[in-house]
């Protein structure tokens, strides 16, 4: 906790570190670290929160920024409950030193957990300041308000700054209460497009990333890579990297890296090794849907008299995060303590693999997370800060690892593939009768239908993965939908009726009809007339306490070349925290889910990523972006859910849906090529 | 080897054949051009050079040797952001932002070569530019308010 006082001496005062040493120290021994939940947090104002003498707000997450801007809605939520100016609110965030622990960004958590926690606390925090204020000034409490970090008498005008208000409470005994938290409807701060916080060192490169972190006498590393998955190693000759100026080799079982003066020399060390591997024969992704299948359920036979059953298998190739700054670490050891700033969206957990890594208490490890370059699930994983601090402890100064984009795409983890097979009846007059899916390998969220159908049969089977999977935006939510939302559609085009009206009728949840209807309305869906030259699709869906619904329009070429035209989406997600970047969200969400939908895929055979460049493997461009419209809709009396995932999952069926109602084909891959050109 | 950047000479002792990125990021410790591909496919890494953007992960350094080159650090007149840097965060024309140096200074040389450009013209000169968290269209929008006021700043030069 050294660090934690350190920081706080450069804030002024010290009176959280003895309560937040005390609420602290559980997470500190290992056997708890991996298994707190937020029943377990810290419930002591100080270990989230500190009010310097200078009245300074610093607030305090074990969250970490990758573009989401929860920097921004976080701060929103502490300044609302201090009646504050975001810019007079400091967030430190993803510091295991530093900030209270946390299992890591995902799973659309934040808002619905994060902001609660940093609210309660923020007004206890404020309660405890104008009690203090009543009591110094003898006076009613409720003659008092709060702002702009000032606690004021209405009836004399006199004010008193938080700060010194701050300095005469008894801070380490102070518990949060949900008692005083802002009801949405109050809110003044959140609610509002506040700007992104930083903004400024973003456009003028200021802004360091991992990848950008230099410390005194750093080396740059560079790991020499097996060539494919699973490859052992039998024998290495590294002596000529070795005598290359300035280079250290550092080997470690069957780890070799080098740590050199410049990334240069690193990089014409590591081709100068020459090493002899036994590789392991493995499939390719030819084979891959057939593998993942070769134990599948039968399905059922749907088909009832006077009803219309269908069956149909979708299948999603694995594809890649890409995220623009790759993995990146840079690792210091000193004194036995080793410190590194890494792109991670689990500090924590990074901190437990160097633990395990180097048999070191935690209490020796501290990670840092400069807001980073981007994650979409894609950065859980800590293999480049070990690598980093392998290659700095055997250098024995600090080393700046940057994983090359190869690297990213092959030695990290990938959006699992999956197969999914759909099974189903309709009556004539549109009542869903039967369904049954079943998921292999791509993962179960959002696999439960939310279409009124008698006893639905929904299974996820998990199948051995021939390739590295993880987390990705919205996991398999993605899948399941492309499968239940381009089946909706075949089941509508069975029978003929709208795919609009078919869907609307066999839901009942009011916020789904909601976003489908709004969606819908703002698309002009009723007066849409598909031709061979242009076709229109919807989907739609709940997963996370988010909903959605999009409409996409796209055009044809003769030559089977489609262009995504206009998509419209509407969301909704309880009360909206900040409206334009709840919109950058869903339009980018959108953007990235194009790529999934069209033409990313991972090409892989004999343990090698055959695609492992951005020149081989596509991601969107500005052509590829569509004219998007986002409708939001604002719930103030809902609670906020995260959005930094759900709105993905409608573009892909949307999209498909649209190409069958201008060509009649159905689509049942992800991605659609090579079935059309894009 | 003598480099100019940003207006400032440094004399760099290095092999002229290692990229241009690397040697402004970690001798020069000018950090604004990112790695993203180290094929010229993302755009994270454009500098310009004699006003013309280029791929500086695939462009070496002795191919830039006295000429001009300009980060996104020396965009900036001062602490007077440049009108792009502005319509960025007005227009909330990022989410990570690793990808917004090189998208600023490519629109940086549109703009230069073309004052008044149009939608398509916007797009097809940042085609090249990748943001994987989608912000393109936010970002067409950022150029084109960037557009707007500098040919108002400029109409008002010429009144004056």
């Amino acid at each position: 906790m050294l660090e934690r006082r350190a920081f706080l001496k450069t804030l002024g005062g010290v009176w959280v570190l003895f309560v937040f040493d005390e609420g602290a120290r559980p997470q500190e021994s290992g056997g708890h670290g991996h298994h707190w939940n937020s029943e377990e947090l810290p419930q002591n104002v100080s270990a989230w929160l500190h009010i310097a003498p200078s009245g300074s707000i610093t607030a305090f997450t074990g969250k970490v920024e990758v573009g989401q801007n929860i920097r921004t809605s976080l701060t929103q939520a502490v300044a609302d409950e201090l009646r504050c100016a975001p810019a007079s609110v400091q967030l430190v965030m993803g510091d295991t030193a530093l900030t209270p622990f946390d299992m890591g960004t995902f799973g659309s958590r934040t808002t619905p957990t994060m902001a609660p926690i940093l609210r309660k606390m923020a007004s206890t925090a404020r309660e405890m300041l104008v009690e203090e204020a009543a009591k110094q000034w003898s006076t009613d409490r409720g003659s008092l308000t709060v702002g702009d970090g000032c606690v004021r008498n209405r009836a004399s005008g006199k004010t008193v700054g938080f700060g010194e208000l701050a300095a005469g409470i008894d801070w380490p005994r102070m518990i949060g209460k949900d008692d005083w938290i802002t009801p949405a409807t109050k809110w003044s701060v959140a609610g509002t497009s506040v700007p992104k916080i930083n903004a400024r060192n973003f456009v003028t490169g200021e802004h360091k990333y991992s990848s950008d972190h230099k410390l005194p006498g750093m080396l740059y590393g560079r790991v020499f890579r097996p060539p494919s998955f699973g490859a052992r190693l039998v024998s290495a000759d590294t002596t000529a990297a070795a005598r290359m100026p300035g280079v250290t080799v550092v080997r470690d079982g069957d780890f070799i890296g080098v740590a050199a003066r410049d990334e240069h020399i690193a990089e014409k060390a590591v081709a100068a090794i020459a090493a002899k591997w036994e590789e392991k024969p493995q499939i390719s992704n030819a084979e891959l849907f057939s593998q993942l299948k070769s134990n599948a359920v039968p399905l059922q036979s749907a088909a009832q008299s006077a009803n219309t059953s269908l069956k149909s298998t979708y299948t999603i190739a694995y594809i890649a995060h890409t995220p623009l700054e790759p993995r990146a670490a840079v690792a210091q050891w000193n004194n036995g303590k080793l410190t590194v700033w890494t792109g991670t969206q689990r500090p924590f957990g990074v901190r437990t693999d160097l633990a395990t890594a180097f048999q070191l208490p935690e209490t020796q490890i501290r990670v840092l997370m400069p807001d980073t370059g981007s994650a979409y699930g894609g950065k859980h994983s800590g293999e480049c800060a070990v690598e980093a601090a392998r290659l700095a402890k055997g250098a024995g100064k600090p080393v700046k690892l940057i994983w090359t984009r190869e690297e990213e795409f092959t030695w990290a983890y990938f959006r699992p593939a999956g197969v999914i097979e759909v099974g189903s009846a309709v009556t004539q007059d549109g009542t869903l009768a039967a369904w049954e899916f079943h998921n292999y390998l791509s993962g179960p969220s959002g696999l439960e239908t939310p279409y009124a159908v008698p006893n639905p049969s929904v299974h996820f089977h998990p199948v051995d993965s021939p390739l590295r999977e993880g987390s990705y935006r919205g996991l398999a939510a993605t899948a399941n939908h492309f499968a239940r939302e381009s089946h909706m559609d075949e089941l509508a085009a069975a029978i003929g009726m709208d795919p609009l009206a078919f869907r609307l009728k066999n839901l009942t949840n009011p916020r789904i009809r909601a976003v489908l209807e709004a969606a819908t309305d703002r698309f002009g869906w009723h007066n849409v007339k598909p031709s061979s030259e242009r076709g229109f699709g919807l989907a739609c869906g709940t997963e996370k306490g988010g909903y959605v619904a999009c409409c996409a329009e796209i055009s044809l070429t003769s030559s089977r070349r489609i262009r995504i035209e206009r998509v419209v989406e509407a969301w909704e997600c309880g009360a909206i925290v900040n409206p334009e970047h709840l919109k950058n969200q869903v339009e980018g969400a959108i953007v990235m889910g194009i790529g999934g939908a069209l033409f990313e895929a991972i090409d892989f055979a004999d343990g090698r990523i055959l695609n492992a460049r951005l020149s081989k493997y596509r991601v969107p461009r500005f052509s590829d972006a569509p004219k998007i419209e986002v409708v939001l809709i604002d719930r103030k009396d809902l609670p906020s859910a995260g959005a930094g995932e759900t709105p993905i999952v409608g573009i892909a069926p949307a999209i498909a849906n649209a190409i069958y109602s201008a060509t009649g084909k159905r689509i049942r891959s992800m991605p659609i090529l090579p079935s059309f050109q894009v | 080897m003598d480099l100019v950047v940003n207006g400032t000479r440094s004399r760099v002792a290095v092999d002229p054949e290692r990229p241009l990125l690397w040697v402004l990021r970690n001798e020069l410790d000018l950090t604004g051009a990112k790695y993203g591909c180290g094929e010229g496919q993302c755009g994270a890494c454009t500098v310009l050079i004699d006003g013309i953007p280029h791929r500086s992960c695939i462009t070496s350094v002795g191919a830039a040797a006295g000429k001009e080159i300009t980060t996104i650090e020396g965009l900036a007149d001062g602490s007077r952001l440049h009108p792009l840097q502005e319509a960025f965060i007005e227009c909330d024309a990022m989410q990570c932002g690793y990808c917004t140096p090189g998208m600023i200074l490519s629109s940086a040389a549109l703009l230069r070569k073309n004052p008044a450009p149009s939608e398509p013209e916007i797009k097809e000169a940042l085609e090249g530019n990748l943001c994987r968290c989608g912000t393109y269209n936010k970002i067409v929008a950022a150029v084109q308010k960037a557009t707007h006021r500098m040919s108002a700043e400029a109409k008002e030069r010429h009144h004056a």
